[in-house]
């Protein structure tokens, strides 16, 4: 499931189409979005690592094949995403530096295919630097000193990602790694608009961002998650029972839990379609692991919760002929609900027992009429005469009955009659 | 294992040698419970002796007499570490500062300060530099004005601190200031930013007058760029405590000696 979502910032947006984001979202009590990033930096950066001497690869043997496929995969090729851009917020650019190289990745300041935006460092220009706002010249690491210019922030970012794929057709991904602190100096409405702006550029592949969801208003979640394209959720073993008011008293009701939970991944596909997935997560020392959920029915049932329910594909042909000169139209209908039981479902329904039938098997059928009759009277003397078998019918839970007796003679018994028959209306 | 090392020094992980390097902790309590003790015991940790560690203490609550008197019960001079520049104490309890840009001036000048005491501090080779503040409510009441922004900002310099530095960052704050809050946003930023939350909070069942409280101690982490670092991540430790003249016995629910 995590290697969808990668697959899909991966491969980026078609042309002329807005690029995919994804929004990580954390809690307080599961607060890994970062493990979820660093997962997703090392697998993107791996690949346009292997990218760039593929595509290479490609357009070297492309010469002995048809044009019409030599064209279609050198586009395909131009369009593929070939750098990184950064923008840390939360963690300082050394440690993402680290992490990458831990992971087998290199990067030197000559590398060409990733370039950090350090807003974690100074963001306010505090500290006493003779640089103003943003670093000048190439380098891997910019500086930035006024997170609160978004407009210049938005620049920053398209420039450091030209200044590695160039000015063409070639992509190039980007990675914030907290919007908190983006929000914290900015409103919604202008970090709204620059995600958009980022996202809609042509030169961007593919976006994402983490969001910790208890620090802001629902309101400003629900407008983040609109805007992205996939949403992948840490939801700790313990949810709040309450919502997001005892956010804090949830980490510390985690127990042993902690560091456990469920990843569950909203796509929104491109014909409108929603996809939900969910697996279990479990982030060590390494990182975050996923694996599938234990219990098969919860992965169905989060599964299905969004998806129309398909078992049974029923196609019923409607012909509707229209003669138009000698012309037929013929329409074909598809229609999805369940037109009969399956084997198993017929057999559990079977097996339910209605309310108002008769239960007592092997006795006849008797309508109370409210008088007592000679063989209700032995039967009620025995069960209540006798302890015992009183205890064993309240243990086994089957005891349940109704004694009534009517106070005269006066009383109709029940029947079909209308009561209200004699009233002269 | 060694006699000294009580339940809070292992949740720590003080078995081991600096074990919170370039991490944030966070320590909350409230009225009933203060959590004062645990700063006391990790200044005591910090100017141990065996180390060459050395602490800036940022003093909003108390003067330095109190800090003094009491870290001699536990067996620490803090004016004797004063003298070895070990002990950097920054009285912060005549903070004032005004409304409007002065504010923001006001904490950035703050952190200019102790940027410079970190980096003439760390001169001495593997030395660890420990950034105390005692405690976060009040900077913020001292220094913003109900604007917490301002006091987020400087943690977030502060934190900048543990990975340029390699500093450790620790805070005390008071929970139930913000529990009328339907979403204390301050609160909630402090915990995202720590490593590891200690929690001081009176027992669930009730006083008791050989137990004085209980200790949560969430270790998160953080997914860790140096190797080897960091074993006790994501663990969750929950011990009772009671508060003796001397010093403070730790022990598990249903342990206790008394």
């Amino acid at each position: 499931m995590a290697d969808s979502i990668f697959r899909k910032l991966r491969d980026g947006g078609e042309e002329g189409e807005l690029a995919p984001a994804l929004t990580i979202e954390e809690t307080v009590a599961s607060p890994f979005a970062l493990d979820v990033s660093c997962y997703l930096l090392a697998n993107l950066s791996s690949s346009i690592l292997a990218g760039k001497s593929k595509s290479e690869y490609i357009l070297e043997t492309l010469k002995f094949n048809l044009f019409l496929l030599h064209y279609r995969v050198f586009m395909k090729s131009s369009l593929l995403c070939r750098g990184l851009v950064l923008v840390t917020f939360s963690r300082s650019p050394s440690f993402y530096l680290q992490f990458l190289k831990q992971k087998g990745i290199v990067v030197s300041s000559s590398s060409k295919w990733i370039r950090v935006l350090d807003c974690y460092t100074d963001p306010l220009g505090w500290i006493d630097q003779p640089s103003t706002g943003v670093t000048e010249g190439p380098s891997l690491v910019k500086l930035n000193k006024c997170v609160s210019d978004l407009k210049r922030l938005f620049s920053s970012v398209i420039d450091a990602g030209r200044e590695m794929v160039g000015d063409g057709k070639t992509r190039f991904s980007v990675a914030i790694d907290s919007v908190n602190e983006l929000l914290r100096h900015s409103s919604m409405p202008l970090v709204s608009g620059l995600l958009t702006d980022l996202r809609s550029h042509a030169q961007v592949s593919s976006f994402f961002w983490s969001l910790n969801t208890d620090l802001h208003q629902e309101k400003v979640t629900n407008a983040l998650e609109y805007i992205s394209t996939m949403k992948a959720n840490l939801e700790p073993f313990c949810p709040s029972p309450d919502g997001k008011r005892n956010a804090l008293e949830n980490l510390f009701l985690a127990h042993q839990d902690f560091g456990k939970g469920r990843f569950h991944v909203r796509f929104k596909l491109r014909k409108g379609r929603v996809r939900v997935m969910s697996e279990e997560y479990h982030v060590d020392q390494t990182g975050i692991n996923l694996s599938p959920i234990s219990s098969a029915e919860s992965v169905i049932a989060a599964t299905k919760s969004l998806i129309p329910k398909a078992s049974y594909l029923v196609l019923s042909y409607l012909f509707a002929v229209k003669l138009c000169g000698l012309r037929l139209v013929v329409l074909l209908v598809q229609v999805h609900f369940n037109l009969q039981l399956s084997e198993k479902e017929r057999v559990e329904k079977e097996k339910v027992v209605l309310p108002f039938e008769h239960q007592d098997h092997g006795k006849s059928t008797e309508i109370y009429d409210g008088r007592r009759t000679l063989a209700d009277g032995k039967t009620e003397a025995t069960p209540l005469s006798s302890g015992e078998l009183q205890a064993d019918v309240v243990s086994s839970g089957k005891g349940g009955e109704i004694i009534y007796f009517r106070d005269s003679d006066d009383e109709h018994p029940d029947s079909d009659e209308d009561p209200d028959d004699d009233l002269d209306i | 294992m060694d006699r000294s090392v009580n339940l809070l020094d292992l949740a720590l992980g003080f078995d081991e040698p600096s074990p919170l390097r370039g991490k944030v902790v966070l320590i909350e309590d409230c009225v009933e419970t203060s959590g004062s003790f645990v700063l006391h015991q990790m200044m005591k940790r910090v100017l141990s002796p065996h180390s060459s560690d050395a602490l800036i203490f940022l003093a909003f609550a108390r003067p330095f007499s109190h800090y003094d008197r009491v870290l001699r019960k536990l067996g620490c001079n803090l004016a004797t570490q004063k003298t070895n520049n070990r002990l950097v104490f920054v009285d912060m309890l005549m903070m004032k500062c005004s409304d409007g840009d002065d504010n923001v001036s006001g904490v950035a000048k703050l952190f200019r300060e102790i940027q410079g005491t970190v980096r003439k501090l760390g001169n001495v080779t593997n030395r660890n530099i420990t950034v105390m503040v005692d405690d976060m409510s009040l900077l913020e009441i001292a220094a913003t004005n109900s604007n917490s922004d301002h006091v987020l900002d400087f943690l977030h310099y502060c934190h900048t601190l543990t990975c340029e530095s390699n500093c450790s960052l620790v805070t005390l704050n008071h929970e139930d200031i913000y529990s009328s809050m339907e979403r204390p946003a301050y609160l909630l930023q402090m915990v995202c930013l720590a490593d590891i939350v200690i929690k001081a909070e009176p027992l669930a069942s009730g006083l008791a007058n050989d137990v004085h409280g209980q200790l949560t101690v969430v270790n998160k982490g953080m997914i860790s760029s140096k190797s080897g670092k960091g074993s006790s991540r994501n663990k969750l430790q929950n011990f009772q405590f009671r508060i003796k003249e001397n010093g403070i016995e730790y022990f598990y629910p249903g342990c206790s000696r008394s």
